[in-house]
């Protein structure tokens, strides 16, 4: 690193410290001890669930990862010394694809899950976002970390007009921004307008029952009650499929699902 | 040629006046390649707030990543707002013409409403209706200053205008009004593509028609007006610009819309070619807005008071 590039990370190291509020407009959201108070839960029995695990497959080749030039700021390249690709298509062995996220879109309709009381991390490390593609459950609370020497802007992007769009910036190693979203959204883009090529995708489940597919492309959604369930499986460049899954008591069932790359 | 004598406007000519409003139009195209680097390199929102930056008025937050353009963009967009008061405190104290100090005392508010815009988009997350209004009107604050410009000039202040007769239908006068209206509705349809209000189509097909006013404005001053070099001036330059912003659009289409659709992060090509056509449609309308100025003020409808210029160069040939 060059004399410039540690100027520049220590200055924005130094109007951290002096400015350690996160800045910038956040409405509030309600938590889920805020949503559920009065709400009453659905229970799964654990003797009767069943499990879907599948495959997500990319027919095609996928674009090649492009590198990304962190030039802009030195900060970014502090953090560490690994080159920053785009992530759009994780590609596994035998065409295995990641970042998939797989949800119980219909089927449990009136059933009222409790949100799980641990927090969902997502870390800017790198100049990039870790992960790339995440889920939590409505009410669930996510907590965003900013674990680089340079600064970020958090900018949620909701789809849903319920879920409030917010822009905050967070200083170096700052402080966590920590918030819910009490409606369920798909691929909803985190960006941070500092570094235009950082992006997340965090998506919002009605229900517990979700999974983002590994870099292999398997997935597995357990302790589902018996029942008939719409599956969708949604990429970020490729679309949502869906699948109709009858689910027996203590049944396994399969649901591969094929994407071609866009 | 000429018959009608037109007093000089009891007006004196004043350098220093004269030479801040070149300056102030000078920073304020900067202050728009500013503004279209911010938008280019996808920084709109990498300050959160507004007015402050950062929590701060005065702290200046390092100027990294997409913080620079922004940050930079709202410091010279400060440093014009300055300038921008400060000429109308000098039009007030030299300026005869009370319409000059009027116009001084618009560009004010032009500045300031310009300023609101900025911090609304910001505010509420970038809409493509605030981002673009934001962008037409800093191209007219632009062109205002401009023309402070040329109305503060030597030439203007001192030279008894040519009067001609401005026949054809429909009249010069209608036809540089056309453009500037022609050239706002181009600015709009770009911005608004550019902000993700609207496809690219309709920038697209406005740009053929555009182009077809601005040629036919063009076309129709220099061989009627060729003679007149205020007017001969701003139409060859309209032209000069207009094969240009035609080169740079396309060149900007292809970086943006062809090869950059799925670019991971703004690519100097896209950004340097979107940020010289914003620039170049900057100057475009200012100096449409020239043209027309320059229009009303050499051809009059009144046939009796002018000699026609082609009748004129019918003579000159036989």
């Amino acid at each position: 690193m060059n004399r410039y590039a540690l100027l520049l990370t220590l200055g924005a190291a130094s109007f951290g410290v002096s400015c350690s509020q996160n800045t910038g407009p956040m409405p509030s959201q309600r938590n889920a001890s805020q949503a559920s108070t009065q709400a009453k839960f659905t229970v799964v029995d654990p003797a009767t669930a069943g499990t879907i695990r599948g495959t997500i497959h990319l027919q095609g080749s996928a674009p090649a990862p492009t590198q990304i030039d962190m030039g802009m700021d030195p900060g970014c390249t502090f953090s560490t010394k690994e080159p920053n690709f785009s992530q759009q298509y994780v590609v596994g062995k035998g065409g295995g694809l990641g970042n998939v996220y797989v949800y119980v879109k219909s089927g449990l309709e009136g059933s009222n899950f409790a949100a799980p009381t641990t927090p969902v991390i997502l870390d800017q490390k790198g100049c990039r976002y870790e992960p790339h593609v995440l889920a939590l459950m409505a009410g669930q609370t996510l907590r965003v970390l900013n674990s680089d020497p340079t600064m970020h802007n958090v900018h949620a992007q909701p789809n849903s007009a319920s879920n409030s769009q917010w822009n905050m910036s967070q200083m170096p190693k700052g402080a966590p921004i920590e918030t819910t979203f009490h409606d369920p959204e798909v691929m909803m883009p985190f960006k941070c307008n500092q570094h235009p090529w950082m992006k997340a995708l965090v998506n919002v489940a009605a229900n517990p029952f979700y999974a983002i597919s590994d870099a292999t492309g398997n997935f597995e959604i357990k302790g589902l009650p018996p029942g008939e369930y719409t599956v969708a499986a949604v990429h970020e460049a490729s679309g949502e499929q869906t699948q109709k899954i009858n689910l027996s008591v203590k049944e396994t069932k399969t649901a591969d699902f094929t994407f071609t790359a866009q | 040629m000429r018959s009608e004598v037109v007093p000089a406007i009891s007006n004196s000519f004043h350098r220093g006046l004269n030479r801040f409003a070149v300056v102030l139009s000078c920073c304020i195209f900067v202050l728009i390649v500013a503004g279209a680097l911010v938008t280019s390199e996808d920084a709109g929102l990498s300050v959160p707030d507004w007015p402050t930056s950062f929590g701060s008025i005065y702290r200046i937050p390092p100027m990294v990543g997409g913080v620079k353009f922004e940050h930079t963009h709202r410091m010279i967009a400060e440093g014009v707002g300055l300038l921008t008061i400060l000429f109308c405190i000098s039009a007030f104290r030299v300026e005869r013409r009370k319409w000059i100090r009027n116009l001084s005392l618009a560009a004010i508010g032009t500045v300031v409403a310009q300023g609101v815009l900025g911090g609304l988009t910001v505010r509420m997350f970038l809409p493509w209706y605030i981002s673009s209004a934001h962008a037409a009107l800093g191209q007219t604050f632009f062109s205002m200053a401009v023309l402070l410009a040329v109305y503060t000039g030597r030439d203007w202040i001192e030279s008894t205008p040519e009067k001609f007769a401005d026949d054809g239908a429909p009249s010069t006068r209608t036809l540089a009004v056309l453009t500037i209206c022609a050239i706002y509705l181009q600015l709009f349809l770009g911005a608004a593509f550019r902000h993700s209000g609207m496809s690219i189509l309709p920038h697209l097909v406005n740009a053929v028609l555009t182009s077809g006013v601005i040629a036919w404005t063009a076309v129709r001053v220099l061989s009627r007006y060729g003679q007149i070099a205020k007017l001969r001036r701003p139409a060859s330059i309209l032209i000069a610009l207009l094969l240009i912003q035609l080169g740079f659009g396309f060149a900007a289409y292809l970086t943006r819309v062809v090869w950059g659709k799925n670019a991971v992060q703004p690519l100097p090509s896209m950004v340097s070619t979107t940020v010289v056509h914003v620039a170049i449609g900057a100057l475009l309308l200012a100096t449409s807005f020239v043209l027309e100025e320059q229009v009303r003020r050499h051809l009059v409808k009144d046939a009796a008071v002018v000699t026609e210029p082609s009748a004129a160069r019918k003579a000159i040939s036989a």
